[in-house]
């Protein structure tokens, strides 16, 4: 793969949060990374740091969560002296939350979408309002410009009547529409990577598919990458290039979509996949479980994360050995004991 | 739909008819009343001993409030509610006061969709799967109640020792087991399971949904399990019916409804569900519904469903379609159901 194909490179990212309980590590030691124009699925439970992880790299964790160590590389091509694109590679996580570096990148190279546009869209200000808030802080533009880009933004994600739309407030919209303004607000400075938390989980199937088309139609007229997270099985196989199954804090295990579904390495990413009934598939099969549940993140096992859930452990050396990262096919990666050269650990 | 079926029909053990439930909007400095949502509006059906029934839509469709009438959690406006009891009587739940429902509710009983805000927070498990027991005066001594409540706890797959704990002790699917082991108590013969998996994870889902089959099929239960998710529902009931805007709008067996749907409606829900397979992507097959759910305040006049309908006719604008049996127990309530070829689930 050519260097200039990526967008976004995260490498061992660690971001705990220290309560006074005790240290979560929400995420320790994600890898992944993104190219232009590509749909990567982040995929897992709850508490398993897909949000926390989409969250350091928009530098927006809340404390006393903060990033430890780790690199969120972005690779931006600008303007060179001689008149060609340069590239230039910037560390977001180097980057201070509320520094001028994040703020000028924040909403309008990455941009975000979050799950509940209830909760993110201010209750008190127009959708027009606070779009083209974002627009004029990235921007060079009058009020009027401003205005006028903000409506075509929402003709653009399909909002009926975006002329008159745009002044009203979100309460007077409904749930699929909101989420359209959300998407309209995200795409209003034509970002390179779109980052969208859960954006259809709030809203029902025929709703869900509205949205997730409108997605995958906005990415083929602009382009942009989108980092997907979702918790739905279903919708990963529906829209992903590239899937990625987190489990406490680690991916697990990446590859390209149908390699994911059809060859599944990880216990974990097989056991998941065996746990969800399938529309049109075979009824009243008894469904395979994974049995216990998500360990307490306060006490983390040791080893490999899964191993207090995984059927096939090795005894002895799962509970000691974290797995490293193993390549076993073309952008095919795993981490686990199973597919690794156990000569060196044991 | 046939008069008085549970009349005739030994096998059946509720059946609703021409239920109606409306909740007055109210406005101004007099609470005058300007209208009426119609949650739902017109619902009729029917559960066989034993089986499964799915209620599945979309959000405010009426389903909930549905479940919550044959509770008599709500009073209904208008319509039957016809229920055969353990004594081989049939009342008609929808006319008795609550007192006379206090027999009933020891046979139909609920679980809740959110297994946080449904446990007491300030009570142990004991007294949380016990309290039906004692209310109901099922139990004698205090060591009995701690003998059935280690039962029930154990059949829903917890240790007995936890029965002094409190709820914050336990994770999401741990909560769903007590919530179930509280519903299961009083030996109820009819469960209305609302959204009962969806606030859980995958692999927890996949655990409660196993432990609810083993359960009827051990206790001989009745489920009527109200859920939003086709492939749970498609998983683990016998019939389904389908709701749009407070109407019943189809209600066949899973396997049919699945493979033929009849109403349109059913016919769009059914593509709009990703299916975990990428080889059977969707986009460009899948069939998107236009414009937004019609408000049950205010709905449109004819056929609900019309104004996204791309099948609909002058006619599907002026009359609303009556529910109709079209043969096999297969109800749908289309004009045009018969002329209609439509798409189900693939892969079959």
């Amino acid at each position: 793969m050519a260097s200039d194909d990526k967008l976004i490179e995260v490498k061992n990212l660690k971001t705990h949060f220290f309560l006074d309980q005790g240290v979560v590590k929400a995420v320790d030691g994600v890898d992944f990374e993104i190219r232009r124009g590509e749909t990567l699925c982040i995929v897992g439970e709850s508490g398993c740091g897909k949000s926390i992880t989409a969250r350091s790299i928009m530098q927006i964790v809340d404390p006393p969560g903060r990033i430890v160590s780790g690199e969120i590389l972005l690779h931006r091509r600008i303007a060179g002296d001689s008149g060609g694109q340069v590239e230039d590679v910037i560390d977001l996580a180097k980057l201070g939350p509320n520094s001028r570096e994040i703020r000028s990148i924040r909403g309008k190279e990455v941009a975000m979408i979050f799950q509940e546009p209830m909760t993110s869209l201010s209750p008190v200000h127009t959708i027009g309002h606070q779009i083209s808030q974002a627009i004029t802080l990235h921007n060079k533009v009058t009020k009027a410009e401003a205005r006028q880009q903000t409506i075509e933004t929402l003709r653009l994600v399909g909002l009926p009547k975006p002329e008159l739309r745009v002044d009203s407030y979100p309460f007077q919209l409904s749930g699929g529409m909101r989420q359209r303004a959300m998407i309209a607000m995200a795409l209003s400075c034509h970002p390179n990577l779109l980052i969208a938390d859960e954006p259809t989980t709030a809203l029902d199937v025929t709703t869900q598919a509205q949205i997730l088309d409108l997605m995958l139609g906005l990415q083929e007229k602009l382009g942009m990458a989108i980092m997907f997270i979702t918790h739905d099985l279903g919708v990963v196989a529906e829209i992903a290039d590239r899937v990625a199954v987190m489990y406490l804090g680690l991916v697990v295990e990446s590859g390209d979509v149908y390699t994911i579904f059809s060859e599944p390495k990880h216990p974990y990413t097989r056991a998941l996949l065996r746990s969800i009934p399938q529309v049109g598939g075979k009824v009243r099969q008894r469904l395979d479980s994974i049995r216990g549940m998500v360990p307490d993140p306060y006490n983390r096992p040791q080893g490999c994360p899964f191993h207090t859930r995984c059927t096939e452990k090795i005894a002895g050396l799962c509970n000691r050995v974290l797995p490293e990262r193993v390549t076993i096919g073309e952008g095919h990666e795993v981490r686990c004991l199973l597919y690794s050269d156990r000569g060196d650990i044991a | 739909m046939t008069t008085d079926l549970i009349r005739q029909d030994e096998s059946v053990l509720l059946e609703v008819r021409n239920l109606k439930m409306h909740f007055p909007i109210r406005k101004g400095l007099l609470r005058r009343q300007v209208g009426v949502v119609r949650a739902v509006d017109d619902v009729n059906l029917f559960v066989r001993k034993g089986e499964t029934l799915g209620l599945v839509g979309e959000s405010g469709c009426g389903k909930t409030t549905t479940g919550r009438c044959i509770l008599h959690a709500y009073t209904p406006t208008a319509g039957e509610i016809l229920y055969r009891s353990s004594t081989g009587n049939i009342v008609d739940l929808a006319r008795l006061d609550d007192a006379g429902m206090k027999p009933y509710w020891r046979e139909i009983r609920m679980i809740f969709q959110d297994p946080y805000s449904s446990l007491n927070p300030r009570m142990t498990l004991l007294e949380i799967v016990g309290d039906p027991l004692k209310l109901n005066k099922a139990v004698s001594s205090k060591k009995e109640l701690e003998e059935r409540v280690a039962y029930l706890l154990k059949r829903v797959g917890l240790r007995p020792e936890y029965m002094h704990r409190y709820p914050h002790a336990f994770s999401g699917g741990e909560r769903q087991r007590i919530g179930i082991a509280r519903t299961l108590a009083l030996n109820p013969r009819l469960v209305v399971a609302d959204e009962a998996v969806s606030a859980l994870d995958v692999s927890v889902r996949a655990q409660i949904l196993n432990l609810l089959q083993d359960l009827q099929q051990d206790f001989g239960l009745t489920y009527i399990f109200v859920a939003h998710d086709l492939s749970v529902v498609e998983y683990l009931c016998d019939r389904v019916a389908v709701m749009y805007v407070g109407k019943l709008v189809e209600l066949a067996a899973t396997e049919a409804l699945y493979a033929h749907p009849k109403h349109p409606y059913t016919e769009a829900l059914m593509s709009a569900v990703p299916k975990p397979n990428p080889k059977q992507r969707g986009r460009g097959k899948r069939i998107i519904l236009e414009g937004d759910v019609a408000d049950p305040a205010n709905p449109p006049k004819g056929c609900y469903f019309h104004p996204r309908c791309r099948y609909a006719r002058e006619r599907c604008g002026e009359e609303t379609p009556l529910l109709r049996n079209l043969g096999g127990d297969h109800f749908v309530a289309c004009h045009f159901a018969e002329e209609l070829t439509l798409r189900g689930v693939e892969g079959r």
